[in-house]
């Protein structure tokens, strides 16, 4: 039974290759994130309404950066909710 | 141009910002609309220009703020010189009626970004930065 996991290869099997990731600010022009857009802003948020990762969205450092204050200054004005369950 | 440039002069540097207020949902209509015009008035005492204000109205809150669910918006987008926000704020505490303010200094794309969106178009970034 074990032995189909068993099977070494010499060289490692090319995984599917997926789209490069891309920061979308940078692609589309966007120079100013706007913090009373609380449905664009859910883009970046999971379902707790935590921040997600730059590893997931793929922004730049610059664009995370633009994004994680957005999010901190629309809960500040209870536009979005620091935690909370089922955001989308 | 002549007026402006002294009060640069004057009071030091000018620059845009925006101001969010939410305010209590018990305002009445009328109150509602005075407590605007004292803000605005404030700006343009202390040489500042309003550039443009929206009222967002009644909405509900994302989580309760002084047992409240909803609070009344207020946007104002002002230029003024630096050292009035520091006037303005106090003010704004000592309001009962202002739960709560937010200052936001805007650089140039967001002059850029807030002149495009009031002048009705769509800004892209909602619709083509889908995930």
């Amino acid at each position: 039974m074990a032995k189909a996991n068993e099977i070494k290869y010499l060289t490692a099997i090319k995984a599917d290759n997926r789209p490069k990731k891309y920061c979308r600010f940078k692609k589309m022009g966007i120079r100013y994130i706007d913090y009373k857009d609380a449905d664009f802003l859910k883009k970046f948020l999971n379902e707790q309404g935590k921040l997600l990762p730059r590893r997931l969205t793929g922004n730049s450092l610059k664009f995370q950066r633009k994004v994680s204050e957005a999010v901190k200054k629309a809960r500040q004005m209870a536009i979005l909710p620091y935690v909370t369950d089922l955001l989308k | 141009m002549g007026i402006n440039n002294f009060l640069n002069f004057k009071t030091g540097k000018m620059s845009n910002y925006e101001l969010m207020v939410i305010f209590t949902p018990v305002l009445s209509e009328d109150e509602f609309k005075a407590a605007q015009k004292k803000y605005e008035t404030l700006v343009v005492e202390n040489g500042g220009s309003v550039t443009h204000t929206k009222p967002w109205g009644l909405k509900s809150l994302a989580y309760p703020i002084a047992k409240k669910t909803t609070g009344l918006y207020w946007v104002m987008e002002y230029s003024a010189p630096t050292s009035f926000n520091e006037k303005l704020k106090i003010q704004l505490l000592r309001d009962e009626s202002a739960m709560r303010h937010m200052f936001t200094v805007l650089d140039k794309y967001a002059v850029e970004y807030n002149d495009r969106k009031r002048s009705g178009v769509q800004h892209f970034s909602s619709e083509k930065a889908g995930v």
